[in-house]
């Protein structure tokens, strides 16, 4: 597994600090090739992993991969998914059933609609789930996937319901179709880790919130750190710098001294961003 | 323990549920929903007691506070039996569809003596809270006037299905989505005292409206501009945000941070200057116990909480009183669009 993954909420213009800042970054990346050039320059950095949401957009960078097998040898898409806004709002406008039914895969897998109709009917939520992480997934057929992530409002929605179940059946349907390891993201490490312990999965991958502010770190940064100094998950962190809200330097620094923590999800738009990270990056996390 | 339940199983009913299940002071012993098929999906995998008929669950447990997120159009019905049955209510927005419904609510939890509280969870947000005490010290004096915006992806196509798309049900960008930035005007100016220049505009809906255009008249002289659209893809999700100008100053907040422009050092608060001043929502925001799509959510349900256990003494933020002072100012909105040909 990669240490250092780029991330890709600059390109979707998301951003935790400012909505004009995000809209700013919306415009930057409308063209499809703006956001591959800044991928191609991290790759080229040696920065093989990115980690990004099931949003269409993605489609047109994994199109743009299949193209060049060769020039992306090496190239890891660590996807995540849902897009969850794309669910949000269809629930909003089209209720919670009609809006599920709305992406199962409509075309190509028979099977897989008779498959989501016996799901519906049977209550069978296991069949359905699998039907969904599939559709995700058509986008990335015939590239690497090593690590499939649950995306945090999934995650944390059922953290919170408690449906922990619904965790095995993802971790389950990623390893045996994709020969994938799962991850989850989360605003609620702490829990998430004790949950996913109860149900007998064993040194997740989890993804969350780290940095010195204790930004939407829920439970506390204390919390977090005596979770990870169990050493009991393979940890990621992202929000590092709390979307600009810490110098980088500083974010760095304060995260190096966090037991446990196996790599670093940053979000960079430009060539020079992605070039001091790597240096802080090399500076307090050398290489083993 | 605090035995509430969760009635209406739709993405709030949702999100309230799980918030609630990991709250240390609460336990969740019911949900209701008429939607059977999902009401038997979330009893299935989570073992919660699910229950299809609002009046059988009160009668069957014994329950301290229930939580209301089902279509605006059934609000009062419910929120009344449960305030009949003593217990406490958390209603999702808005509060009723009529201004006399919800006063005749208001009444009947101050009798009783319960908690009721409205989600206008905006009110929980830093940025907008920062703003209401900027306005409290008077750091921009005077307010002369609000622009009060909300845009967002909801109603995109022509045709949809669910309640939102009837006026009937309290569907409709001015019912359910105006609704926001309204509540956070009465807020920041109080009840209203007429509104004028209305368009509701249909952009896709054949039944309501998606977009809405007003002008509020406040008791001092203060005006405020509404302007919302859920019909507007450039918003990823929805985006509300509010400018209030004053005699000292001019001050924005949206979700994410909160800009104050303070004419003179005088009126500023401490930590804040002359000029430009902006504070962000990673500085702003309080850690809450459990994160589920904005701290918010959370901070607006500890709230109903603490409150019940009698732990919270303040300003009662989003009491039913407050709400009405929302439903009063739709329904002038909805008494002056009547009145023009865009109505």
């Amino acid at each position: 597994m990669d240490r250092l993954v780029l991330g890709d909420n600059q390109f979707f213009g998301i951003n935790h600090m400012s909505e004009e800042k995000g809209r700013i970054q919306s415009i930057r990346f409308r063209d499809i090739e703006a956001v591959i050039k800044v991928i191609d320059f991290a790759y080229d950095s040696g920065i093989r992993s990115f980690m990004c949401t099931t949003h269409e957009r993605i489609g047109l960078i994994c199109d743009h991969m299949r193209k060049s097998p060769s020039r992306y040898a090496t190239f890891q898409f660590l996807p995540c998914m849902p897009y969850a806004h794309k669910y949000v709002n269809a629930i909003t406008e089209a209720g919670v059933l009609r809006a599920i039914k709305r992406f199962l895969p409509r075309e190509g897998i028979l099977d897989a609609m008779i498959r989501g109709g016996t799901a519906v009917a049977s209550k069978d939520i296991d069949g359905l789930a699998t039907l969904l992480i599939d559709a995700e997934m058509k986008m990335f057929d015939g590239l690497s996937t090593p690590i499939i992530f649950l995306q945090n409002v999934v995650v944390d929605l059922l953290l919170g319901l408690k449906f922990d179940n619904a965790f095995r059946i993802f971790a389950e349907h990623v390893k045996t179709r994709y020969q994938a390891e799962p991850g989850f993201i989360t605003m609620n490490l702490p829990r998430l880790l004790s949950a996913l312990e109860k149900i007998g999965i064993t040194d997740p991958i989890i993804c969350s919130n780290m940095n010195k502010i204790g930004f939407r770190m829920c439970g506390g940064p204390d919390a977090y750190n005596k979770a990870l100094s169990a050493g009991h998950c393979r940890a990621f962190a992202m929000s590092v710098f709390a979307s600009g809200a810490i110098p980088a330097e500083e974010a760095m620094s304060w995260l190096s001294g966090q037991p446990n923590i196996h790599g670093i999800v940053f979000g960079a738009s430009t060539t020079e961003h992605i070039l001091r990270t790597k240096e802080l990056f090399g500076k307090y996390w050398a290489p083993q | 323990m605090l035995r509430t339940a969760i009635v209406g199983l739709g993405k709030m009913g949702l999100s309230h549920y799980a918030i609630l299940n990991t709250h240390p002071g609460v336990q969740v012993d019911a949900v209701c929903d008429t939607a059977g098929y999902l009401l038997s999906v979330v009893a299935k995998y989570t073992g919660v007691r699910p229950f299809s008929d609002f009046r059988k669950m009160l009668k069957t447990l014994r329950l301290d506070a229930v939580v209301i997120a089902t279509p605006t159009s059934t609000h009062y019905q419910l929120v009344r039996s449960a305030l009949d049955h003593g217990l406490h209510v958390f209603c999702e927005k808005p509060l009723s569809l009529s201004p006399k419904e919800s006063e005749e609510l208001v009444t009947l939890a101050e009798a009783r003596k319960l908690v009721a509280q409205v989600g206008y969870h905006n009110r929980f947000v830093a940025t907008f809270r920062e703003l209401k005490r900027l306005l409290v010290a008077r750091a921009i004096g005077d307010i002369t006037h609000v622009l009060a915006e909300a845009y967002g992806p909801v109603i995109l196509h022509p045709s949809t299905t669910t309640w939102r798309s009837r006026r009937s049900e309290g569907g409709g960008c001015l019912l359910d989505y105006a609704a926001h930035p309204i509540n956070l005007l009465t807020w920041y100016l109080g009840t209203p005292v007429a509104a004028g220049g209305t368009a509701l505009k249909s952009v896709f809906s054949s039944d309501t409206d998606d977009a809405v255009a007003a002008t509020l008249l406040f008791h001092g002289g203060e005006s405020a501009q509404l302007c919302v659209n859920w019909s507007d893809e450039s918003s990823r999700k929805m985006t509300t945000r509010i400018t209030i100008w004053g005699t000292a100053g001019r001050l924005f907040a949206d979700r994410q941070e909160c800009q104050a422009f303070l004419r003179s050092r005088a009126t500023a608060p401490a930590g804040y200057r002359d000029g430009w001043n902006v504070r962000f929502i990673t500085d702003l925001t309080d850690q809450v116990w459990f994160y589920l799509r904005g701290e918010e959510y959370s901070a607006q349900i500890d709230y109903f909480v603490r409150r019940i256990e009698g732990r919270q003494e303040d300003e009662n933020i989003n009491s039913f009183a407050s709400a009405f002072a929302t439903d009063r100012a739709i329904s002038m909105i909805i008494e002056d669009a009547s009145r023009r040909p865009h109505g």
